[in-house]
């Protein structure tokens, strides 16, 4: 009995002279390959995360010293945190933390403002910390704040998303709810102000939606959208039942219709990483191969399409073989792709000779003919249960020719996109008899990244982040293809 | 008797004159050659006629085509003198351009259709032999076309062969399963220097 009260005084004593940790909600790092969590642990009521689980998003390495304190080195330069004191000094430059780094099982924590404060200033991509969203922003992504109010509009209700800064905005209107797709890695999203009968909920979700829910008691729907210098609005109007919307649109801006995405739309991308197997395309400078370039840049665009706009992707080749172009043709065709994009590297023989290009379908006169025929020769057969369908013949190995003018604008969007991002041809955009193409049922470009010939280009494409901007900008082109489209595609 | 030695003596010195006669006749006409032989040193060749043809080479930088100014062989006819400016494509080219078609690519034939199309059938390697890119092959592509549909009147389109057999691609981006028309987008638009 008497050793069970001394063991019960022991533990007690423990656990008062330990920090008290806990676990709250992981903090959500948004780079530009995408959006992962962030464990933190809080002690003595200050957030901490371990330094280890840092070094998976920034490279980092840790030594501890004999005086108990530890140095973190960072692309060569070194952060020094001594012992129980809480600041650090950055390349010699004395930074203060709310708290000291500590180490605790095994591994050492440092402060949250730690990554911000100390790391962002060794760091070659910007670091900043949103605390109030927990959000923790690496490199050049667009967050952009959201903010949401819900307020009457005469009988109806009115709900106004501000985006700030102005990005692009994409606005799908259903039965049961209103989303606002937003052009962003992820958003910043406070809590909502005001409330309706008319409004289920409003939510953000990842990666940058805003999901407006509507009642069943909810009239019609109308959203309108318009840009300032600082922010881009939507304010959608709900009618009570069996009213007309009220058209005023939110004062000071004005209006301007919203682009309506349907359900026929831009459902499925179709990313063709050129080559693979024994066909290695070109060969670089120093020895990179061009099937192997593609693949990944492939790769890489497929999780940032289908996360940033939900759309579905399907790779021709999603490992090293070759495939004919008659294949890959016919798995985009068979997977009713909207859009289609080649990606490939060019080779010269002069190493000097950079700069991307996009190529899209030149029709000769053949191609010509057949796209007049196309329209001329439609027939119009009956279908079951009445009425009747236009059927357009086309030859199946230009099948491109149906599609030469949005193709044509697909390739100016990407050359647009890749302005200041990615170094391009004097002449960006090129129509030519590209194989690959031709039998391709929906809008379609190659986009030839660069010349891997190029000692230069190789590096820059290889390296991370050359092959981010080159996704970036392939990401920006569909999403705007996507927008412009009349009733989207 | 002294008029035996003299008698004897007119006799050896008539036949010595016959022999020497007869020797030296016998040489003369080994000397003299035949009229249907060959002449020992034959006349220099009489000079090969040309005709300045414009080639598409590959620009300095290697972005573009530039067209080039050259003499090449004339030759009797659309088809020959087809054939001789493909030929002359294939050399390398001189300095300062560069080539857009592989090193060792050999033209296996040249006819020219009643419709005006061009075909241009050259050997394996301009596929093995290729670097590869898109840019790299319109540049090969439209190098032969051009030049076929610049220097030939009459032709408007050009379907190149490989080993003979129709083909997708030389290198696996542009199609060539149908005749080409010329393409000058992918031209430097400058005066074409002349090359002797």
């Amino acid at each position: 009995m008497r050793a069970l009260a001394v063991t019960t005084v022991l533990l007690a004593l423990l656990l008062t002279a330990l920090p008290l940790a806990q676990s709250p909600a992981p903090i959500s790092v948004v780079s530009a390959a995408g959006r992962r969590a962030l464990s933190t642990a809080l002690v003595n009521d200050q957030e901490y995360v371990a330094l280890d689980d840092v070094s998976a998003f920034i490279p980092l390495t840790l030594r501890e010293d004999r005086q108990g304190g530890v140095s973190i080195t960072v692309r060569g330069k070194t952060i020094v945190a001594p012992r129980d004191r809480a600041l650090v000094s950055v390349d010699g430059r004395v930074v203060a933390l709310p708290a000291p780094l500590i180490r605790m099982g095994g591994r050492w924590l440092a402060p949250v403002d730690f990554l911000p404060r100390a790391l962002g200033l060794v760091s070659e991509a910007r670091i900043e910390y949103r605390r109030g969203s927990r959000l923790l922003l690496i490199g050049a992504v667009r967050v952009p704040r959201v903010t949401t109010r819900v307020e009457p509009a005469g009988t109806g209700t009115r709900v106004t998303v501000e985006v700030a800064p102005p990005t692009g905005v994409m606005t799908v209107t259903d039965a049961d709810k209103v989303v606002v797709r937003l052009d962003a890695e992820a958003i910043d999203f406070a809590p909502v102000a005001g409330a309706s009968p008319a409004i289920t909920q409003i939510r953000g979700d990842a990666p940058a939606t805003v999901t407006v829910g509507l009642a069943p008691s909810a009239g019609d729907v109308r959203a309108s959208t318009s840009n300032t210098d600082t922010a881009a609005r939507v304010v959608i109007e709900i009618t009570a039942p069996s009213q007309a919307p009220d058209t005023s649109a939110a004062p000071g801006t004005p209006a301007a219709p919203v682009l309506v995405l349907p359900k026929g739309g831009l459902q499925t991308v179709v990313i063709d990483p050129g080559h693979g197997g024994d066909d290695t395309g070109v060969r670089g400078a120093g020895g990179t191969l061009e099937k192997q370039v593609t693949l990944e840049v492939a790769r890489r665009l497929k999780t940032v399409l289908e996360a940033r706009m939900g759309v579905r992707v399907v790779l021709t080749r999603d490992e090293d073989r070759a495939v004919p172009p008659d294949e890959r043709t016919a798995t985009a065709n068979n997977a009713k792709g909207d859009l289609f994009v080649s990606l490939h590297m060019s080779s010269s023989p002069s190493p000097a000779t950079t700069g991307g290009v996009v190529y899209f379908m030149r029709l000769d006169r053949e191609g010509e003919d057949t796209r007049r025929q196309a329209g001329a020769q439609a027939l119009a057969l009956p279908v079951l249960g009445g009425g009747s369908r236009v059927i357009e013949t086309i030859r199946w190995d230009l099948a491109q020719a149906r599609h030469v003018e949005d193709s044509g604008r697909l390739a100016n969007l990407l050359a647009s996109a890749l302005e200041g991002h990615v170094p391009t041809m004097p002449q960006p955009v090129q129509a030519a008899p590209l194989r690959v193409l031709a039998g391709l049922n929906m809008p379609a470009v190659l986009f030839e990244m660069g010349f891997l010939t190029n000692a230069d280009q190789e590096k820059r494409t290889t390296g991370d982040e050359g092959r981010t901007a080159l996704v970036q900008a392939i990401y920006d082109a569909v999403n705007r293809f996507a927008l412009a489209a009349p009733g989207g595609r | 008797m002294k008029r035996t030695v003299l008698f004897g003596l007119a006799g050896f010195t008539a036949l010595a004159l016959l022999a020497w006669g007869v020797d030296f006749g016998l040489q003369y006409l080994a000397r003299t050659p035949s009229p249907d032989a060959p002449a020992a040193s034959p006349p220099p060749p009489a000079p090969t006629a040309h005709i300045t043809a414009t080639l598409f080479y590959g620009a300095r930088d290697g972005m573009l085509l530039q067209p080039v100014r050259v003499e090449v062989p004339l030759a009797e006819g659309a088809v020959a003198q087809g054939r001789q400016i493909v030929r002359a494509l294939l050399q390398p080219p001189p300095a300062p351009y560069v080539s857009v078609i592989p090193a060792g690519t050999t033209l296996k034939a040249f006819y020219v259709t009643s419709s005006g199309d061009a075909f241009v059938d050259l050997s394996a390697d301009i596929t093995a032999k290729h670097p590869g890119g898109t840019h790299a092959e319109l540049l090969t592509v439209y190098a032969i076309v051009n030049t076929i549909a610049t220097n030939l009147q009459g032709v408007q389109r050009v379907q190149l062969l490989v080993n003979g057999q129709e083909a997708d691609s030389v290198a696996g981006h542009v199609d060539v399963r149908r005749p080409l028309e010329r393409d000058m987008t992918l031209v430097r638009q400058e005066p074409p220097p002349a090359v002797q």
